[in-house]
């Protein structure tokens, strides 16, 4: 057991994670949704649905919301991912990887943490592969 | 007590490195004397067992099969030959799923309850749904104990297994063993208990309980990980069929047909884990040198000492009866607002090691609609000061959550 971590404790709680925890944005749901996408970690006790909606032409988010209920990490990862992918192209969503969600949360992640803090990327990612193959 | 608290202590050097360890539902600490007659296998001799015609082996036959004798009495089975070893609780259930279902006709019953681990529901729920058998589970009252007016509605007549937890992971509730043994009896039913998180505080007597099975995992109860078994009435294992092949458990094989061994052995296939077989009897041992009235009593000390100070707490939601006797070991509970995962990983920070989430009881969490819970649990090195120190890691926790 490491025991170095009382530093980094505020830091992690800070305000932006407590803030998007207790307030999440773009939550609820969405009723013209292109997808929709459950995330994949219930065992975790994070279950998350998120909708997003595509532009006319299928090239760009035009609208994110999502709905359910996770820990603090995973609730602030889905809401601060919402308010990012609102306007990406689809192509820029596909490209993302875990830095840009890292990024985003702005504090250290632990290993055992790194399922809820990803889990918006995923699911966003996965829900667009399927939709993609469903078109196809 | 009459060995002391520090004495138990000083047995598990692992402790001096400054954590609070309140996990012990999920796995115990080990005492020195296990570590040493497992590191003793492999340091003085490392052989494998049975057929070898030479000292090492003997001794490791000798000690491997004196284990076997050891938890036979432990958990008091009328003959030796009623233990069997397997990994753990997990494989020891669903050994004894595919044995006890292997003759079953489409339509007969298998009962467990709410309350169950997921090891000791989706064995049974699998075989259910491969052979067309119904699947029914008790449920649980609103304080988490087991609803036995429920269990004698789904126990019938053509019940063929009733299979269910001594003690909930999950909530530390304690189950009416001998009652629903004795249901299952008077329907014609076999009784499979799950004795993990039993056979850690209690001195198990199955042939009181009255029970067919009974499964436990030697990581907690003081042993080594990966070492565990089940008790099975004589009988039943006389009359099923062993579900794993290979070598130690067969008597002849021809080209035809194979016979089997004697028992337990026909029961355990494989090389085994010699060393870990060996730490659990000592394990045993020395649950039996503390003195299992000991063991118990503290355990229920604890449990009661554990809710009386997080009745105190604000905010603070405890799951599960409020009555310490209605429970042991276990304390789970819930602070507004805050997710399981945060409140451990807080708790982390404050070198209070503490397990969240479901607890592998998805069907209970979402009876009790709740995500999961954060799950302190006891053991026979556990303190009041530990206990002191989660409840004030409990406040600093909510302080940070209500900034
Ligand atoms: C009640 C219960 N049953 C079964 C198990 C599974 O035990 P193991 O993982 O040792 O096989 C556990 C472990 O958490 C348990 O608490």
């Amino acid at each position: 057991m490491t025991h170095s971590h009382d530093a980094m404790t505020e830091e992690l709680y800070r305000e932006t994670i407590l803030d998007h925890n207790a307030n999440p944005r773009n939550n609820g749901p969405l009723d013209d949704a292109s997808f929709s996408e459950a995330s994949l970690n219930p065992s975790c006790g994070d279950r998350f649905t998120l909708h997003v909606k595509l532009s006319e032409d299928g090239s760009s988010v035009e609208a994110v919301r999502f709905e359910g209920i996770g820990c603090a990490i995973s609730t602030a990862s889905m809401s601060l991912f919402s308010e990012k992918l609102t306007g990406m192209s689809v192509e820029e969503v596909r490209q993302l990887d875990k830095q840009f969600v890292y990024d985003l949360l702005g504090v250290p992640i632990s290993a055992a943490r790194e399922k809820c803090a990803l889990v918006s990327l995923k699911t966003a990612q996965t829900g667009l592969r399927l939709f993609e193959g469903r078109d196809a | 007590m009459a060995i002391s608290l520090e004495q138990i202590r000083a047995d598990f050097p692992i402790l001096q490195n400054g954590a609070v360890y309140l996990d012990s539902g999920a796995t115990s600490l080990t005492p020195t004397p296990v570590v040493e007659a497992v590191t003793k296998y492999y340091t003085d001799y490392n052989a494998n067992i049975h057929r070898g015609l030479y000292d090492w082996s003997v001794e490791a036959t000798e000690g491997y099969e004196g284990a076997h004798k050891t938890l036979a009495a432990f958990v008091n089975a009328e003959h030796v030959e009623e233990m069997i070893f397997t990994a753990g609780t997990t494989s020891a259930l669903n050994v004894i799923a595919s044995m006890t279902t292997a003759n079953m006709q489409p339509g007969e019953e298998i009962v467990t309850t709410l309350l169950e681990h997921h090891s000791n529901f989706v064995p049974w729920q699998k075989a259910a749904e491969a052979k067309g058998l119904v699947f029914k589970t008790i449920n649980v009252q609103e304080d988490g104990c087991l609803d036995l007016e429920d269990a004698k509605q789904k126990i019938t007549s053509k019940t063929r297994v009733v299979a269910f937890t001594a003690v909930s992971n999950a909530l530390g509730v304690l189950t009416p063993i001998k009652e629903l043994c004795a249901l299952a009896h008077e329907n014609g039913a076999i009784a499979v208990v799950d004795g993990a998180q039993h056979i850690p505080h209690f001195k198990v007597d199955v042939q009181d309980m009255g029970c067919d099975f009974y499964a436990f995992s030697g990581h907690k109860m003081y042993g080594p990980t990966g070492t565990g078994g089940f008790y099975a009435r004589r009988e039943h294992l006389l009359n099923m069929e062993p579900v794993v092949f290979g070598g130690d458990m067969i008597s002849e094989v021809t080209i035809q047909a194979s016979t089997w061994n004697e028992l337990p052995w026909k029961f355990e296939a494989g090389t085994p884990h010699i060393a870990g077989g060996i730490g659990l009897g000592v394990a045993a041992d020395y649950m039996t040198s503390v003195g299992l009235e000991t063991i118990e009593q503290h355990e229920q000390d604890m449990t009661a000492y554990a809710l009386e100070v997080f009745g105190t707490l604000d905010g603070v939601e405890v799951y599960g009866p409020t009555d310490p006797l209605k429970r042991i070991g276990v304390v789970s509970f819930g602070i507004g607002g805050m997710h399981p995962h945060d409140v451990a990983e807080l708790l982390n920070r404050k070198h209070i090691a503490v397990r969240a989430g479901h607890h592998c009881a998805m069907p209970l969490m979402d009876h009790l609609a709740i995500p999961g819970t954060t799950r302190a649990s006891f053991g026979i090195y556990t303190s009041k000061d530990d206990i002191d120190a989660l409840a004030e890691a409990v406040e600093y926790t909510k302080s940070i959550f209500t900034v």
